[in-house]
């Protein structure tokens, strides 16, 4: 893939050196996501967060800016529970080096908590849930069998 | 072929209609054997472990009796208030302490998934003896046992079931076994607050007829499996007394002449006691299928080993 120049809106901000920049996240989405990154009080990193940023797909989006920072295995599956539309562009001297769409797995084990609070999972580890319908998006869980939307996820 | 040999018995989600009238046809002869009273030497030599992470003593005994029956041992690791399980150690450390001297596991268990984690950590079958509030998949099995010897069928029957839907595991494990049947029509009928899990209602219209009741309507029912609404599920006394229903011998009138009164027993008022006189009351002749169709169980995942 040859290498892409940011595109205008990233420029928002400002061009970042490196790290990553997730953008077509759903509107609204903006700070799940940055919980499942992990970007509260405690980061250090410079992160920039757009909300109702006009697109041309979608209307509006939201988009997380954060700098010298790649992410996790997790850290994408959680991303493309939340927001399955979301694009990561990973940004190496200023162009961005790898552009794809976050994927959720058939099967995501060890990556969300089940959200049933009774569930054998949450005792005693090792969370697995598989997709029972893409669209609208319906988790089951291996263990207690329940079925929950997207939204009953909590980051 | 014996589908059941070795495998884990953990939810009726996904059985095929084959596979349950396997254990029925088993169940049938061993039933026969139960109530002359005949042991045998099918299990000789094998030992099942009993797991009860949460007291219940009718399961325990009845899977208790069945292994006996076949020659088998039980091992038990019951009372949570004593047990190591109430000192905090887990299902996983219990399940690999005891996977290399056992056959079988037979696992209540308060937190749902339980046996499914289980089986997911051992080789060892799993029995699911009820996982929280989500199934009792060989409660279902004496269940349909129950309908079967009793209607002489399991296909083309309107089967009401009622009280606790919510969280009701032998409702659960009934009504998606039930679903695999041809005919059938599930009435639904709970207080609004304990109705059927939606995701399960639209799971059971792909395969049958589902109605939900707003009343406690017997009329068109083949089957009643009345089940109980426990009180700490609805938190205001007034709601609860609002919830609850009380089939009487009065109720019964309404009840079609051939129909039967199921019940996955301990009732609380959900059955009045007049009503164990009324030829069409089941629930004690259920209760009492639980050893022959949990010797049937049991036989099919350990059998077959010569
Ligand atoms: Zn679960």
């Amino acid at each position: 893939m040859t290498p892409d120049t940011q595109k205008d809106e990233f420029l928002r901000v400002r061009k970042i050196e490196s790290g990553i920049v997730i953008d077509h996240i759903p509107q609204g989405n903006s700070l799940r996501v940055a919980r499942i990154l992990g970007l509260d009080e405690s980061n250090q990193a410079t992160v920039s967060l757009l909300m109702n940023v006009p697109s041309s797909s979608t209307g509006l989006k939201d988009i997380i800016k954060i700098e010298g920072r790649e992410l996790s295995e997790r850290e994408l599956e959680r991303i493309a529970l939340v927001a399955p539309s979301a694009t990561l562009n990973v940004i190496r001297g200023y162009v961005v080096a790898q552009k794809f769409k976050a994927k959720l797995p058939e099967v995501v084990e060890d990556v969300v908590p089940c959200p049933n609070p009774t569930c054998i999972s949450n005792k005693e580890g090792r969370p697995r849930l598989h997709i029972r319908e893409h669209s609208p998006l319906k988790l089951q869980c291996d263990y207690c069998e329940k079925v929950y939307s997207e939204d009953e996820f909590s980051f | 072929m014996n589908a059941w040999k070795g495998q884990d018995v953990i939810s009726t989600m996904n059985w095929e209609r084959e596979a349950m009238e396997s254990v029925l046809a088993t169940a049938e002869k061993m039933n026969v054997a139960f109530r002359k009273k005949q042991r045998s030497t099918t299990l000789n030599g094998t030992v099942m472990a009993s797991l009860f992470f949460e007291p219940s003593t009718r399961t325990r005994v009845s899977f208790k009796s069945a292994m006996r029956l076949l020659g088998g041992e039980e091992t038990a690791f019951g009372d949570p208030k004593t047990s190591s399980s109430a000192k905090g150690e887990s299902l996983y450390d219990t399940v690999k302490a005891l996977e290399t001297q056992v056959d079988v596991f037979v696992i209540r268990h308060p937190n749902e998934g339980a046996a499914a984690w289980a089986a997911a950590n051992t080789d060892v079958p799993v029995i699911n003896a009820g996982d929280g509030n989500n199934q009792h998949p060989t409660q279902a099995l004496l269940d349909l046992f129950t309908i079967q010897q009793n209607k002489k069928k399991l296909d083309g029957l309107t089967v009401l079931l009622a009280g606790d839907l919510k969280y009701g595991r032998t409702v659960h494990s009934l009504a998606y076994a039930l679903s695999k049947f041809d005919g059938i029509t599930l009435q639904f009928y709970s207080p609004s607050t304990l109705r059927m899990p939606s995701f399960m209602l639209k799971d059971l219209r792909e395969f049958v007829k589902v109605q939900e009741l707003d009343s406690m309507n017997l009329a068109d029912a083949d089957v009643i499996y009345a089940t109980r609404i426990q009180k700490e599920r609805i938190s205001d006394p007034e709601e609860y007394r609002k919830a609850s229903y009380r089939i009487d011998l009065e109720v019964m009138k309404h009840a079609k002449e051939d129909a039967i009164l199921m019940h996955p027993l301990p009732r609380v008022d959900e059955i009045a006691v007049e009503v164990d006189r009324d030829p069409r009351a089941k629930y004690l002749e259920q209760e009492s299928n639980g050893v022959p169709v949990r010797m049937a169980v049991l036989s099919m995942i350990l059998g077959d080993r010569s």
